[in-house]
């Protein structure tokens, strides 16, 4: 009661006054009581949320590290794994280096490089050289051997018609001829050509022809055999006739005397009776047989005939 | 004047036309009277009878032509000159033979001297007359159409595709088959000729069958034929593998392998050219050839003959030791190197000397046993001496100096290097002494050698360059003996030791 006294008494001048100073005190400072308010309330908002985030941060930390060390030990495994694998891979692979390096050494030492079969190789390389070495010497002594012949051939038959040629030089009884002079201890060969060459008429043909001069006993040649004789004939690329047989040759076929068929004229006239009957030739026969044996003394022919008689 | 006369008059003229053109001929065999037929105008003359009524009119003014291109450059040019060719060619595929033989030998009297004869021959239609005479009957005709085809492809490869083009191969093919020597002879010879060019011709001439009948011929007795059958296949095979391959299966071998024995050189010369070009291309083919004893003929076919006829068996021998070191030591045991040795030193031709330098560095730069083979035989100091002489060719001097250099790497036969310590320039001298460094550490008696030789005393000689090789290989050597010793052998020790005996003074106090 005494303050509502007292308030009455001084009046209300100072009660508005101090109201007014209140009121406006208070309006100044709700402002600032405001910003204070909202300072404080901003703060304890913000330690909530602080705590809040704290409390998230922490949750989270421990979920992460969880999290971490499990995929840690996941990739650890992981790689204990590869390494464990890699190791593996290189003893794997040690090892088959040392399956291939014997492999190769040995395929390369017997299969491509091979000592021994080189060795061989060179072996028969060098017989086969001596057999062809041989065999190339006895070739070309052969073929040296055929030459040798041709020169010796064709030497003679050079020779051999000089001999032709030559055949007035052969010496007679009356007068040794040139090739047989009586000083030497005896004749030239060229006078031996001389006496065995027969003499033909010359023809147009050139000596080279082989042909001319078949006349020549085969005492002439030298001791050819048969190979010379055959190389001689397939020399000459066109083949050389043989000559055609003279006429006498050709008209009875038996190389005779001279004198023989007048003789056989003379001595067997029946024969040269005509053929009129048909058993001429055994009448014929007849006769000459008794002709023959009347005649015992005569000369080849009976012989001849009673050889054959013989025979038969 | 009565018909009679008239006609007489023409036989009259006709008459004086052939013995004119046969005394023309027949002068023209002669050397001594071409330039003056020349000078007074026959060419014209013998023109304007080609183109005479009377075939053997014709015939003689073409023997009489040919026989004018034959003897020189300039007669054919002129020949060319006066358009007679076309005249020739043009009525051809008409003529009866002997025509055609006096044309063809015409035409081939113009080819024969050079390249652009040749080419106007063929322009004018030259090839399309032969490839019509080869189609004759005749021998003799289709021997002068074969010499004339001849004549063009030998001057170039161009004039070789159109003599091919104008289908002339089955034909000459076919005149291998003739029986008539002559014949066989000119198209070998044609063929070799057509061959020799590029690998597309030789293919076409192949897939003729040309290769069985060129074999077949090989067996006849005839030389010249043979001389050109295997210059034939030695120009069929050198262009490519196949074609060498299809030679060799052909059973060439054993019959060529018996003609390198043949008296005649050429010969001779072709089969071992053959063999050459089917060395050339794989090591299959050279172990074919040598398998069958080819390496003993050839060899013993250098030890007969001499000059150019070596080049094509030492380049041979060459080529298989170069493909590898199994065939070069086969060449070395056929007794490849004494025989190669003697054709460096009988043969003066620089060619022929470096081929055999080529042939022994192929042979000794395999491994260390051909390099000792090679110096074993004494071939070093030769090699050197060629790379020496300063007579020479640069070609020589290159291949002697390859050859040293590859031998030189390889080879440990000491006493045979010994020599060339002594003689050789700085450049192969390095190679000598990095072989004693090599060898020398490790064997002892070698050592004792080459000090007794005088060789350390050499080394001892040599002034090197410091920090270059040969500085590097003389202390490897020095290394490898004894102090004392290299001191005793290094140039001047004797003076040493004499300035030493002057430098003494002996304390008189001891003696006494």
């Amino acid at each position: 009661m005494a303050q509502l006294l007292k308030m009455k008494s001084k009046g209300l001048k100072e009660f508005r006054q101090q109201y007014l100073l209140r009121n406006s005190q208070a309006e100044e400072k709700r402002w600032q009581e405001h910003q204070a308010a909202t300072c404080i309330q901003s703060w304890f908002r913000a330690c909530k949320v602080h705590a809040y985030i704290r409390h998230l941060h922490k949750k989270a930390i421990i979920i992460q590290k969880i999290w971490r060390g499990f995929t840690a030990r996941a990739r650890f495994r992981q790689m204990v794994k590869e390494a464990y694998f890699i190791m593996k891979m290189n003893f794997y692979e040690e090892m088959a280096v040392r399956i291939q390096r014997r492999w190769r050494g040995f395929y390369v030492r017997k299969y491509v490089h091979n000592f021994y079969a080189r060795k061989n190789y060179l072996a028969e390389v060098s017989w086969k050289n001596k057999v062809i070495r041989s065999g190339l010497d006895e070739l070309e002594e052969l073929q040296k051997r055929e030459r040798d012949c041709l020169d010796v051939i064709k030497e003679q038959t050079n020779k051999v018609y000089q001999a032709h040629r030559l055949h007035h030089l052969l010496s007679t009884k009356q007068r040794p001829g040139i090739f047989n002079s009586p000083f030497r201890p005896g004749p030239h060969e060229t006078e031996l050509l001389l006496r065995q060459v027969k003499y033909h008429r010359p023809t147009r043909l050139t000596p080279s022809g082989k042909t001319c001069l078949l006349g020549i006993p085969d005492s002439t040649a030298p001791s050819l055999a048969s190979p010379g004789r055959n190389i001689l004939g397939t020399c000459s690329s066109r083949p050389i006739l043989p000559p055609i047989a003279s006429k006498k040759q050709m008209l009875l076929g038996v190389q005779k005397q001279p004198g023989e068929v007048w003789e056989q004229c003379v001595r067997c006239p029946d024969l040269m009776r005509l053929q009129s009957s048909y058993a001429h030739l055994e009448e014929a026969k007849h006769q000459l047989q008794q002709y023959k044996s009347m005649n015992i003394d005569n000369g080849m022919l009976f012989e001849q005939y009673t050889d054959a008689h013989m025979q038969n | 004047m009565s018909q009679r006369q008239i006609i007489q008059v023409f036989q009259e003229y006709q008459k004086s036309r052939l013995h004119f053109v046969q005394t023309v001929a027949d002068l023209a065999s002669r050397p001594q009277n071409i330039e003056i037929l020349h000078n007074a105008g026959a060419m014209a003359m013998l023109r304007a009878l080609l183109l005479d009524v009377v075939p053997s009119i014709q015939q003689a003014a073409a023997v009489a032509l040919g026989r004018l291109a034959n003897y020189s450059a300039e007669m054919a040019e002129a020949v060319v000159k006066e358009d007679i060719l076309p005249l020739l060619v043009h009525s051809l595929g008409l003529q009866n033979r002997l025509y055609k033989k006096a044309a063809a030998f015409v035409l081939r009297a113009v080819a024969k001297h050079s390249t652009g004869l040749s080419s106007a021959v063929v322009s004018c239609g030259g090839l399309d007359a032969m490839v019509i005479c080869l189609e004759e009957f005749d021998p003799l005709v289709k021997e002068a159409a074969a010499t004339t085809l001849g004549f063009i492809a030998r001057h170039s490869a161009t004039l070789t595709q159109s003599v091919v083009d104008a289908g002339a191969i089955p034909l000459l093919v076919m005149c291998l088959r003739e029986p008539e020597m002559a014949l066989k002879r000119t198209a070998a010879a044609t063929i070799s000729d057509i061959c020799k060019h590029t690998p597309e011709l030789t293919q076409m001439v192949v897939e003729c069958g040309t290769i069985t009948h060129l074999v077949q011929m090989i067996n006849s007795p005839d030389t010249k034929l043979k001389r050109q059958v295997f210059s034939a296949l030695s120009q069929i095979s050198k262009h490519t593998v196949t074609m060498a391959e299809m030679v060799i299966e052909a059973e060439v071998l054993p019959a060529a392998v018996a003609c390198l024995k043949h008296p005649d050189d050429h010969v001779r010369m072709n089969v071992a050219s053959l063999m050459k070009e089917i060395v050339k291309h794989t090591p299959e083919l050279s172990q074919v050839i040598v398998n069958s004893g080819g390496l003993a003929a050839v060899i013993d076919y250098l030890a007969e003959c001499r000059g150019d006829l070596r080049l094509p068996g030492i380049l041979m021998l060459g080529y298989v030791a170069a493909h590898s070191e199994k065939l070069a030591m086969a060449v070395v045991l056929s007794k490849g190197l004494p025989q190669l040795t003697l054709c460096l030193s009988q043969e003066h031709d620089h060619h022929i000397k470096a081929s055999t330098a080529w042939a022994i560095s192929q042979i000794g730069g395999h491994t260390t046993q051909h390099a000792n083979a090679v110096a074993k035989a004494g071939l070093l100091p030769k090699l050197l001496q060629l790379y020496m002489n300063t007579g020479s060719s640069e070609d020589l001097q290159i291949k002697a100096k390859t050859a040293l250099n590859s031998i030189l790497q390889r080879c440990t036969d000491l006493p045979s290097l010994q020599p060339l310590l002594f003689d050789a320039p700085s450049n192969i001298l390095k190679h000598v002494v990095c072989q004693f460094s090599k060898v020398l550490p490790h064997d002892s008696l070698a050592r004792r050698i080459f000090v007794t030789s005088g060789g350390l005393a050499k080394v001892q000689e040599i002034k090197a360059k410091s920090d270059s090789a040969l500085q590097k290989y003389i202390r490897v050597i020095n290394d490898c003996f004894p102090e004392e010793v290299v001191r005793y052998y290094s140039p001047g020790y004797s003076e040493i030791l004499l300035e030493k005996v002057e430098d003494y003074e002996p304390e008189i106090s001891k003696l006494k």
